[in-house]
């Protein structure tokens, strides 16, 4: 059960780069992708800050030489454009030349243009094209297309915040299980009036930047991004001699079963999502290097994650750090977003800081790491945990 | 590799599926655009003020696998992996409306969180405590084939021994108007019987839910045995009959050894000529069923074909007005279902007795 699976390629898109170049750019230079909103007209423009893509959707159609009869939703173009960097990454100009497979996760899905057309799709025949977009799974077929993926294993998971990592997760089972050779993994999720309007009325956005594990933090700030890995079977790595980024060591997904939204006190769901990880890895807590955290910034999230982080490592931790203040929560996307920082992690032997942190947590003493710092790293814990109680842990290594 | 069987089903549906009773013994025909599904006595699952706040959806999942846990003399599972297309449509359009109609004020938080596509999964995984694995697809007519296909992989490589899957599906009102105007729904109401022969764009929406344990220990309950299934984001008409030959090859299986075909015929014009593509090929001559003239269609309404050939493997009684030729099989061993909504999101599912 041990055996890694190779990723071959990455894409991303995110508000702090258009690609995994720039990504790792703003990572190292501390620079924040925190605004006001601008593509969105809500009234809480002023009492929320968030992490927009500065792509507009007609720049996005432009980058994928779509049609103007295209009826792609927001999510759909953020995700084709990475998921391409991430076939490109991968050497990849023959897709067909191996069983190739899509899983993609999204939560929004169309719903930014059905929210935008409501009621307006009754009388405005150009609108309706949008119509059958709004489905989760439209955005997925959208990217398979994209990739020339056809009459293969495609399908889309939607569990909150914790789908990317799940997409994932059920990308490495499917190539160890030998269903497929090689499969795109990741998520997509735009930004809509929806989701501003659903953590408002939950009162977990902050009205200023967040702060991820800090006593005085305030809530979350949304964020929109899509990123995908490129997922390959060892006889295919062997066969063409392709580099390795790294590899996904060890995966699960558990359940808090405490509370719809609210995660417990303790962190049952993410311990066991941690403990799980590290058996199927056949690492002990010890072999973790650092821990990408889930780390929203919201009283609940990082309160519970704290205390499961210390339930499965003790007080002596591995350094640990949220990078949500860089890219707000990308929700469905966000388990992606973070594999990506996490293999950079890796390939450069270095912990990305956990920013705007001032106050130590009263109910613990494990403290995030809060500068950009340089160690040897072999092994990279992420955590991503969402509504419904759904906690997942990927660990990525760099050894097979 | 162990094998995988059907130990248990629950369902709610626009057919008598809840009670055991008078399972699908007499067929409701209906003559309308949209089939809302039969309401089974909810207090009898759910205490009733968690019933008031909870969406029709959320309440039919809840309900089937209750019986799909009950009938498989289970209180828990290792893992619960559900299907849903369109998710909590109800609770979408409402927190949507409500946005829109009030300028994003006096809004309330409850429809929000159970607009979430894994809502039901949660949901279940409260109620029976369930920390194991809770996955949920949203991926068109493929959802609960994902979800199958998923708990499948786990119970051959023995990483769990009993999951619950299920598809779910619920209508909502904006949805139904919408899907009109795009002709997704037929304009005029057709009698079930008339359905496949209306000739005319869309198809008779509905909704509902169907949940099974799958297991990879054989029981004398057990329904069928699960052999194998496919799914594909795209066929061509030109490709279906071949990926069809293809996967039963894969199980080395010929077409004329497939007792029954299962089909998911709805009536749209422009979509049914994949059915066709099967029914007058390789497999003219095969026993041949649809169900979705009497259920309607929605995205995890293929869960109700994989209940349907379940049933018939085990009691080997077929349901007279799902036929769709006769050919005097005269028992019933291996099915193959296949399934797609408006050409895309393809699936074959193989089924035999255990």
């Amino acid at each position: 059960m041990s055996q890694g699976i190779a990723i071959t390629g990455m894409g991303i898109i995110s508000a702090i780069g258009n690609n995994v170049a720039e990504n790792y750019d703003a990572l190292i230079t501390e620079k924040k992708g925190i605004s006001r909103i601008s593509k969105i007209d809500t009234i809480h423009k002023d009492d929320i800050m968030v992490g927009e893509i500065a792509y507009s959707n007609q720049e996005l159609e432009a980058l994928l030489n779509l049609s103007p009869q295209n009826n792609y939703s927001r999510t759909a173009l953020l995700g084709a454009v990475a998921a391409k960097e991430a076939i490109n990454q991968a050497g990849i100009t023959d897709i067909k030349a191996h069983k190739t497979g899509l899983i993609s996760a999204t939560s929004v899905g169309g719903m930014d243009m059905t929210e935008k057309y409501y009621y307006q799709y009754l009388e405005d025949k150009n609108a309706q094209k949008y119509i059958a977009g709004h489905h989760a799974g439209d955005s997925t077929q959208k990217i398979a297309e994209q990739l020339d993926i056809e009459e293969s294993l495609v399908t889309t998971i939607s569990t909150a915040c914790s789908s990317a990592a799940n997409a994932i997760m059920l990308g490495a089972r499917l190539i160890k299980a030998g269903k497929l050779d090689r499969v795109v993994v990741g998520g997509s999720d735009c930004m809509s009036k929806f989701t501003i309007n659903g953590f408002k009325t939950l009162m977990i956005l902050s009205d200023t930047y967040n702060t991820p594990f800090d006593d005085n933090r305030k809530g979350l700030n949304l964020g929109e991004a899509a990123a995908y890995l490129v997922l390959e079977s060892d006889a295919i790595v062997k066969a063409e001699n392709k580099p390795v980024l790294a590899y996904v060591k060890g995966y699960a997904n558990a359940n808090d079963a405490f509370h719809q939204t609210a995660s417990s006190e303790n962190g049952d769901g993410a311990t066991l999502a941690m403990e799980k990880a590290l058996e199927i890895a056949n690492y002990k807590p010890e072999d973790i290097d650092y821990i990408n955290a889930h780390g929203t910034a919201t009283g609940n999230n990082d309160l519970s994650e704290g205390r499961a982080i210390i339930r499965v490592f003790g007080e002596q931790a591995p350094e640990f750090s949220s990078t949500k203040a860089y890219t707000g929560h990308t929700l469905a996307a966000a388990g992606a977003i973070e594999a990506v920082y996490s293999v950079l992690a890796l390939q450069n032997n270095i912990i990305f800081p956990n920013l705007n942190f001032e106050t130590q947590m009263q109910e613990f003493s494990i403290t995030p790491e809060l500068k950009l710092k340089e160690k040897t790293l072999k092994t990279v814990m992420s955590n991503s945990f969402g509504f419904g109680g759904n906690c997942s842990t990927v660990i990525f290594s760099k050894d097979m | 590799m162990k094998n995988v069987y059907i130990n248990s089903v629950g369902s709610v549906s626009a057919q008598n599926t809840t009670d055991d009773s008078d399972f699908l013994k007499d067929i409701i025909s209906y003559n309308e655009t949209t089939i809302t599904a039969i309401n089974p006595n909810y207090k009898d699952f759910i205490p009733p003020a968690a019933a008031r706040r909870m969406a029709k959806g959320i309440k039919m999942g809840i309900v089937a696998s209750k019986l799909a846990l009950q009938k498989a003399g289970l209180e828990s599972v290792d893992a619960i992996i559900t299907g849903t297309g369109m998710g909590c449509l109800h609770d979408s359009e409402k927190f949507l409306s409500a946005i829109i109609d009030n300028n994003e004020e006096y809004l309330t938080p409850t429809p929000f969180i159970q607009s979430t596509h894994n809502t039901v999964g949660g949901q279940i995984a409260l109620e029976i405590q369930c920390k194991g694995y809770n996955f949920t697809y949203v991926h068109g007519s493929n959802s609960f084939e994902s979800a199958l296909l998923d708990a499948k992989l786990q119970l051959e490589l023995d990483e769990a021994n009993n999951i619950l899957i299920g598809g779910v599906d619920e209508l909502a009102d904006h949805t139904i108007v919408l899907n009109k105007i795009i002709h997704h729904i037929k304009q005029e109401p057709v009698e079930s019987s008339k359905i496949l022969d209306s000739k005319t764009k869309g198809a008779v929406f509905s909704e509902g839910a169907n949940f099974f344990v799958v297991s990879n220990k054989k029981k004398a309950s057990s329904l069928a045995q699960i052999e194998a299934l496919e799914i594909y984001n795209t066929l061509t008409i030109d490709s279906v009959e071949n990926q069809a030959r293809q996967f039963l090859k894969e199980n080395h299986i010929n077409p004329s050894n497939v007792d029954v075909l299962i089909l998911g015929n709805n009536g749209d014009v422009e979509f049914d000529t994949f059915y066709h593509k099967l029914a007058t090929g390789d497999f003219k001559n095969t026993q041949q069923f649809v169900y979705k003239p009497w259920t309607g269609e929605f995205n995890t309404v293929s869960s109700f074909g994989l209940l349907l050939a379940a049933n018939i493997l085990k009691t080997q009684n077929t349901p007279e007005p799902f036929k769709l030729n006769n050919t005097n099989t005269s028992h019933y061993k291996t099915i193959l279902l296949y399934n797609q909504y408006r050409g895309e999101n393809h699936s074959f599912t193989l089924l035999r007795t255990c």
